[in-house]
């Protein structure tokens, strides 16, 4: 019981730092996906006079007048801009048009009737039902929109969920491409992966060590910088290209860059390590003798490898190859300047939202998806192993 | 040596990030980095900080207003000054995330060219997206946006940025639409509809480009034929790199890119002080040979080599024949395109 205590006081230190710069920020980032502040901070009026409302009823007179109030004390209080970009995301132009109609309503000469035909004469979708009906879902504290707009669904204004137009539907697209290039990677970071593990387990301790210092190497180079020698390597005059005409051996360069040949070549290549290095502490605790009983047992090269080599390095194959998948599901930098427009990932559209638009509550959202498919994935390779999976050599 | 690779394994992990605090009253100014930034370095920030003796933090960044909120809202905002585009420049301003400009304190607005000054901004630099083809490779280049979308007057991939930004007017500028009515029909349906329309034809030969330098070096590699980009690095490459660039500034996109003042900024008036400074016609005129931006004081231009100038936006024959940008356009409507262009260039 002391002993247990004792255990528990020496982890706090570790467990509060975790809860504190860890688990907190994510929660409180994870949180901005359905969470609506911008509107009802902005607009509590206007949301307390459509209470009872629903779209297809008219709208309540006093719904203008209040709109009018919020317009004005909003915009004071620096808070109308935000609810304006919120309800742009929904009804494009609505920013540019509440922040003219904030400056209108302010300097309107007193004794001015705010009612439906003088929003109406401003822009006739700030009068419009569809207007209010978008205010009233995002009066919060929490509504789907973002995890709704991340799987390419949207609500009409009656609130029932429909899929986005056609051509603006990207995520589930985005979401199966993501995986299809993590996986891809996988297996060719296995495929090239498997047989210099071996080898470093077959070859003497000294040869073994230099070999692993030229698997570390490119660890040692910025994900940049590799990136970039990619680009050299690989466009039209680049070196491959160069060396493949001079030697006779192609007529016409080949596309290798700016698409998913490129994206495969370079991510293989960049997280390539992360598979040798779990996958050779596996196979080097390997007993050779096991091979040698089988061999003695009448087994074949091929019988020796599948039912007793391979079971044996299952779970390095397995942690190599989670390492390298999950890794893989976040990348950005390596697709953005190797791949063309239909080769970019989830991550690409996070940092988009994040750093160009603003937009953190689809950034959220869309990082909620990863976080969600990573421990799925996670617990699937789990079971797969029988929870022997390890996530270093 | 096993411990060794594991240590080194280790220290792959083990990056971390020293931060550098500013000190009060020193100026921490935030431009786009690169042979510009050096410019603004030599011609104003070293000598108005001498003159003033105040120091001045010289920091980059690549844009992008979530950036900005972030600082602001976070409540850790270090920078003063920054170099900021034309659609930040009005969302930010009305987001209260960048301090009011006093014009009496920057020079008045007479001192700048039309439409550079704005509520929170000061027109600092203008630069086009020009259509740009090796003049080595192809002797009879491209004339118009019409060209660019024409593969078989002039076979081979084309870069263009990836970006529903500027993709969607030049699409509609090729296939005829006059320049001025070009955003009133972006604004409908049909008219977006129609530009992605345009767009379709030559999908199958576009790359899309994210970073400047990469059409430049598309088109020297010979990737691409002819390239969508920015004019700064068309010129430099001619000029650093003995490249043979050729331009089109007929229907060119032009934009402004603006100097804002951080809100709550400790040292408001040393700011002002400084973009008045950068405001001089004298003072943007030693920039010019730094990289070719167009200038916005009026009569800067006046007092550069001729030779440079009209390599510029803003010379007179080339400003006759620009595109452009709606800022505010964009801001209403760049989030749902955007969209829609991810959608669009993510199917083959």
């Amino acid at each position: 019981m002391q002993k247990a205590r004792h255990r528990l006081l020496l982890l706090a230190p570790l467990a509060a730092f975790l809860l504190v710069f860890f688990a907190g920020p994510i929660a409180g980032l994870l949180s901005k996906s359905v969470r609506e502040v911008e509107v009802p901070r902005a607009l509590p009026r206007t949301i307390e006079a459509l209470e009872g409302w629903h779209y297809g009823a008219p709208l309540p007179p006093a719904v203008f007048t209040e709109f009018a109030s919020d317009l004005v004390t909003a915009r004071e209080n620096e808070t109308l801009a935000h609810a304006a970009r919120r309800l742009n995301y929904e009804i494009p132009g609505l920013r540019t048009t509440i922040m003219r109609a904030s400056k209108k309503v302010g300097a309107a000469p007193e004794g001015t009737r705010f009612d439906s035909a003088f929003f109406a004469e401003l822009d006739p979708n700030l009068a419009s039902p569809e207007f209010f009906a978008v205010v009233q879902r995002a009066r919060g504290p929490v509504s789907g929109f973002y995890l709704l707009s991340a799987l390419d669904l949207q609500r009409d204004f009656k609130g029932n969920i429909e899929w986005a137009p056609e051509e603006y539907r990207i995520y589930i697209d985005v979401l199966f491409r993501t995986l299809l290039i993590s996986g891809s990677v996988t297996l060719g970071c296995i495929l090239l992966g498997f047989p210099l593990a071996h080898l470093l387990t077959s070859v003497s301790e000294k040869t073994a060590d230099w070999l692993i210092v030229l698997v570390l190497l490119p660890f040692w180079t910025s994900l940049l910088v590799r990136t970039a020698g990619w680009v050299v390597l690989l466009q039209r005059e680049g070196l491959i290209n160069k060396t493949l005409i001079d030697l006779g051996f192609l007529a016409e360069p080949l596309d290798l860059i700016y698409n998913r040949t490129g994206v495969l070549i370079s991510m293989t290549h960049v997280l390539l390590p992360f598979m040798i290095l779990p996958l050779y502490g596996v196979l080097k605790g390997i007993p050779p003798l096991y091979m040698k009983a089988a061999a003695s047992l009448g087994a074949g090269p091929i019988t020796r490898f599948f039912w007793v080599y391979l079971p044996l390095a299952a779970p390095g194959l397995v942690a190599g190859g989670l390492m390298v998948f999950i890794q893989a599901l976040g990348y950005y930098i390596t697709p953005a300047l190797v791949g063309g427009a239909s080769d970019q990932m989830l991550s690409f559209f996070v940092a988009n939202y994040t750093t160009d638009t603003g937009n953190w509550g689809m950034a959220a959202t869309l990082g909620l998806i990863m976080l969600i498919l990573t421990l799925v994935l996670y617990a699937i390779a789990q079971r797969l192993s029988g929870g022997r999976t390890q996530l270093a050599g | 040596m096993k411990n060794t690779a594991k240590t080194m394994a280790m220290g792959i992990f083990a990056v971390a990030c020293l931060g550098q605090a500013a000190a009060a009253n020193d100026l921490t100014v935030v431009g786009w980095g690169g042979p510009h930034q050096e410019g603004l370095h030599a011609v104003y920030w070293a000598p108005f900080a001498e003159a003033n003796g105040i120091k001045i933090n010289e920091e980059t960044w690549d844009g992008g207003l979530g950036v900005l909120r972030t600082k602001i809202e976070g409540g850790s905002n270090t920078w003063d000054i920054v170099l900021t585009e034309a659609p930040e420049v009005a969302a930010g301003c009305d987001e209260g995330l960048f301090e009011e400009i006093d014009t009496a304190a920057i020079g008045g607005v007479d001192r700048y060219i039309p439409g550079a000054v704005s509520t929170c901004g000061v027109g600092a630099l203008v630069w086009n997206i020009m259509l740009a083809y090796d003049g080595d490779k192809l002797a009879e280049g491209p004339k118009d946006w019409a060209d660019f979308f024409d593969t078989t007057k002039f076979p081979g991939k084309r870069a263009l940025r990836n970006n529903a930004k500027w993709s969607l007017e030049i699409a509609l500028l090729a296939d005829g639409v006059p320049a001025d009515q070009v955003y009133d029909l972006l604004k409908t349906p049909e008219g977006v509809d129609r530009a992605f329309a345009k767009l379709d034809t030559i999908k199958a030969d576009l790359v899309f480009w994210k970073s400047g330098g990469q059409p430049i070096e598309m088109l020297a590699a010979g990737d691409v034929v002819m390239a969508a980009a920015y004019n700064g690095r068309i010129f430099n490459a001619n000029r650093n790199d003995g490249k043979n660039f050729k331009v089109v500034w007929k229907d060119s996109p032009y934009t402004m890119d603006s100097w804002v003042i951080m809100k709550g900024s400790p040292n408001k008036d040393e700011a002002l002080k400084l973009i008045e400074f950068m405001g001089r016609p004298e003072n943007q005129a030693l920039m010019v040979p730094y990289s070719p931006y167009g200038t916005t004081a009026v009569g800067a231009d006046a007092l550069v080599d001729a030779a440079l100038v009209s390599q510029l936006p803003t010379a007179p024959e080339n400003l006759a024949v620009v595109f452009h940008e709606d800022a505010t356009f964009w801001n209403d409507n760049g989030d749902k395109l955007a969209e829609r262009w991810a959608a669009w260039t993510g199917t083959n």
